[in-house]
C-alpha cells in the first residue's frame, strides 16, 4: 500500500503543463506543485462533484491534459458520472482515484463494501477504454509514463494508506493557501480568460 | 395551427435563445418536455450535449465548463433540481458560476391548483436558495431567457428559467 504524498511525488515530475485538480490530495499537492496557477484546489465544494468539475474543465480546454485526483468516497456518490465521462471520451482526461477505503476526515469509518470493490472494473464497465489499479508505489511508478503518454480517458485506482483525522474540524491544520475565489481567478488568468 | 400550438414555447425558439446567448454545452437530463428539443440540439453543430444520469452532476460539470472558459446551459426538470440541492449550493453558488438552468416545471398550472408536490415546492426551493427565476410559458415569454443569461453574467450567479409548458411544450 502506498501513501498519498508519495504517490503525488511520483506523479509530480510528469505533470508538465497539465491542469491539476488535486481533490482530497490537495493538502500534499500544495507542497509539491511547481505551477499553482494551473492547479484547481477547491477543497470540497460539495462531495461527489470533483469528477464532474474535472470533466467540465477537460471539455472546455481540450488542448490541455486535465489530471484529477478523485477519491473513492466522492466517486461512490457519483458512479453515474463515470458513464458520462466515458460517453464524452475526453482524450485529455486522466482520472486518478485515491482509495483509502474509508471516510478519513470523519474518523475513518469504512466506505460501503470497502474491501471488496474494484473501481477499475467499474470504470471499465462504464466504458473507460483504459483502466488500471495499483496498490504498490513501485508498480504505479513503472506504469505512469505509459498511462500519461496515451490518450484518455483513463482511470487509475490507487490503494493508499488511510490517514485518519479525528480532531474537530476547527482545530485541523488548514492546508489551503488561497481562497476558492483566488484559485479560480488565478486559473482563469493563466488560461487567458476574463475574470 | 391549433390554439395550443400557437401558445406553446417552441423548441426552435429555445434553441434560438441558446445560440443567441453563445451556449457551447448543454448539460442535461431528459424530462417529459424535451424530446423534440433534444433532436434539434443534437443536430446543432455549435452545441455539445453532455448527458448526465443525475441532475446534481450537471452542476459540477457546468462549474468546470464555466471556470475553464465555456458557456454551459443546464437543462433539467424541477424534480432533479430539488435533488441537486447540495451541488447547487457548493458548485454553482459557492463558485459564483454564471449559468442559466432551464428547468421543466412539472406540475405547473396557471390557476394555482396543482396536484403534484413537485410544483408545490419548486419556487419555495428556489427562494430558500436565493436563486432568482423567470417563468416562461410560450414564445412570447422567450425574451426572458436572454434576460436570465444577462443576469447570470452580471451577478455571477445561477439563474433559473422555469419552463411552465408541460402539455404541449417540446414534444412532437
Amino acid at each position: 500500500m502506498m501513501h498519498t504524498a508519495d504517490m503525488l511525488k511520483v506523479f509530480a515530475p510528469y505533470r508538465e503543463d497539465a491542469i491539476v485538480i488535486p481533490g482530497r490530495g490537495g493538502r500534499y499537492w500544495t507542497d509539491l506543485t511547481t505551477c499553482p496557477s494551473l492547479d484547481v484546489p477547491l477543497g470540497d465544494p460539495a462531495m461527489g462533484g470533483h469528477a464532474g468539475f474535472a470533466l467540465g474543465v477537460a471539455l472546455a480546454q481540450p488542448g490541455r491534459k486535465v489530471i484529477l485526483f478523485d477519491s473513492e468516497g466522492d466517486i461512490l456518490m457519483s458512479l453515474g458520472m463515470l458513464v458520462t465521462i466515458a460517453e464524452q471520451q475526453p482524450a485529455n482526461f486522466y482520472h486518478f482515484l485515491i482509495d483509502n477505503g474509508c471516510y478519513a476526515t470523519t474518523g475513518g469509518q469504512p466506505v460501503p463494501n470497502a474491501d471488496n470493490i474494484a473501481y477499475d472494473m467499474i470504470a471499465r464497465g462504464a466504458g473507460y477504454p483504459r483502466a488500471f489499479a495499483f496498490d504498490e508505489l513501485e508498480q504505479f511508478s513503472t506504469h505512469l509514463p505509459d498511462i500519461l503518454g496515451k490518450p484518455g480517458p483513463v482511470f487509475v485506482a490507487l490503494k493508499v494508506a488511510a490517514e485518519i483525522e479525528n480532531a474537530p474540524i476547527g482545530r485541523r491544520r488548514r492546508w489551503q493557501t488561497r481562497t476558492r475565489d483566488q484559485v479560480v481567478k488565478d486559473f482563469r488568468a493563466e488560461l487567458g480568460l476574463g475574470s | 395551427m391549433s390554439d395550443a400550438a400557437a401558445t406553446a414555447l417552441s423548441p426552435e425558439t429555445v434553441l434560438g435563445e441558446m445560440k443567441k446567448n453563445g451556449v457551447t454545452h448543454v448539460v442535461w437530463l431528459p424530462d417529459s418536455e424535451t424530446n423534440w428539443l433534444y433532436l434539434l440540439m443534437k443536430a446543432e453543430p455549435s452545441l455539445r450535449l453532455v448527458g448526465v444520469s443525475r441532475e446534481g452532476h450537471a452542476c459540477s460539470i457546468a462549474a468546470g465548463l464555466s471556470v475553464a472558459g465555456a458557456r454551459p446551459l443546464i437543462l433539467i426538470q424541477n424534480t432533479g433540481m430539488m435533488e441537486s440541492g447540495d451541488s447547487l449550493r457548493g458548485w454553482l453558488l459557492g463558485l459564483n458560476i454564471p449559468v442559466v438552468l432551464m428547468v421543466g416545471y412539472r406540475g405547473w398550472t396557471r390557476h394555482g391548483v396543482n396536484q403534484d408536490s413537485a410544483a408545490t415546492y419548486t419556487e419555495r426551493f428556489l427562494m430558500a436558495f436565493g436563486i432568482n427565476y423567470y417563468l416562461v410559458e410560450n414564445d412570447a415569454d422567450a425574451p426572458r431567457i436572454s434576460i436570465a443569461f444577462e443576469e447570470a453574467e452580471r451577478t455571477k450567479r445561477p439563474v433559473v428559467v422555469l419552463v411552465g409548458d408541460e402539455y404541449h411544450g417540446f414534444n412532437r
